[in-house]
């Protein structure tokens, strides 16, 4: 596994804190990103995602909007 | 007749999970079928009144809740939508979006979810600037104007979040003053980032890629007010739509008795899918205990 994963979230979403668990439940490295108080890096999820919804996980350029694990699996390739 | 089911439990929140506990422990031939785990318990901020625990957010606690069911090896279909239950003869089916399910009982525990306002514009700018969750989405519309709908508790609470970090906030109420605990709304009203709307009604949401505004009609008057961020806050809705045979009261609750059992004999319900006085997620708890309680008991006699 070397796809770069980038998990976009605020601090207080459920949905955001599951995602992360579950990537570190596989023991997968990724960057936890608080658009909550980055405006820059959530102008740029909005740019990847097309909407404004929280989480949303970039897996190696692949975009997958909310915690959707069967997806988020497949990009793992888990 | 190998496939069918003893039980079937719809919904995984307090209420579900906890039947499906006590179902393991029974060793009844079950599965649970739902749209989420945890329900609207993840959703919460922090729960103060869970007994056992002094504090604890509403995360963690659907994360102990999972944790717990997932110690027996329990079926669960997550992601999985109810479209239809329906009694045949001495047997319920339950159709999803995939595929069908026969059982000799259900326990319907689908819980709530936010109430949307049907107007044009509402499913198009969803995530977009649209959202039903002041608690995930709020941050992201620092610094900008919002409209916040609604004029009850949940509205009043998204208010005081957003008033902290948006440039403006326009609270929508559709009735003539603020229904919502006075503390929260004395605080509402001294603050100046915020501008209270009475007997407004949001008839459109527009934009393009993203929300720009949003179209209300006050009194005789119709206007446009630029927002970027939409949060609607008007109450809660049963998930009861795929329950036809079943009595409901006007509010779309499932009628239960005592013992969580619906009108339809093999089919219960419990926690706030059904007219239970008091939604709260320790009662749901347990009214998910006594239906699968119930459920034992009329398993054996039928």
């Amino acid at each position: 596994m070397d796809k770069k994963v980038t998990v976009y979230g605020t601090s207080t979403c459920p949905y955001c804190i599951r995602a992360k668990q579950f990537l570190k439940d596989h023991s997968i490295d990724f960057e936890d990103i608080d658009i909550g108080i980055n405006q820059e890096k959530a102008q740029e999820m909005i740019q990847k995602s097309g909407q404004m919804g929280v989480p949303v996980l970039d897996i190696g350029g692949e975009i997958i909007i909310g915690f959707d694990k069967p997806k988020i699996e497949i990009a793992l390739g888990l | 007749m190998s496939n069918v089911y003893d039980l079937i439990i719809i919904g995984a929140g307090p209420a579900g999970i906890t039947a499906s506990v006590y179902a393991a422990r029974k060793r009844m031939r079950f599965l649970v079928i739902t749209k989420d785990i945890g329900g609207q318990t993840a959703w919460s901020g922090e729960i103060e009144n869970y007994t056992g625990y002094q504090f604890i957010s509403g995360a963690e606690l659907a994360a102990k809740f999972e944790e717990h069911m997932r110690k027996y090896s329990i079926e669960v279909k997550e992601g999985e939508e109810v479209m239809e239950v329906r009694k045949k003869d001495s047997i319920v089916l339950i159709k999803t979006g995939k595929g069908e399910y026969e059982t000799k009982i259900v326990i319907i525990a689908s819980g709530k979810k936010s109430r949307e306002l049907g107007v044009p514009g509402e499913q198009e700018f969803k995530n977009k600037g649209l959202t039903y969750c002041a608690t995930c989405d709020g941050p992201l519309f620092t610094g900008k104007d919002v409209a916040v709908i609604g004029g009850g508790n949940s509205a009043l609470d998204a208010t005081l979040q957003l008033m902290n970090i948006a440039k403006r906030v326009y609270l929508i109420n559709i009735t003539s003053g603020l229904t919502g605990d006075q503390i929260m709304a004395e605080k509402i009203k001294r603050n100046e980032k915020v501008s209270i709307l009475n007997n407004a009604r949001v008839t459109a949401i527009l934009g393009e890629k993203l929300v720009k505004s949003i179209k209300i009609e006050q009194d005789t008057n119709e206007q446009n007010i630029a927002v970027e961020g939409v949060f609607v806050e008007i109450g809660l809705t049963p998930n009861s739509g795929f329950a036809n045979e079943v009595d409901k009261n006007k509010s779309g609750e499932i009628k239960v008795n005592c013992h969580n059992e619906t009108n339809v004999s093999g089919i219960f319900a419990a926690g706030d899918v059904t007219d239970v006085p008091e939604k709260q997620i320790i009662i749901a708890a347990g009214e998910g205990a006594k239906a699968c309680l119930s459920a034992f008991k009329y398993l054996a006699i039928h």
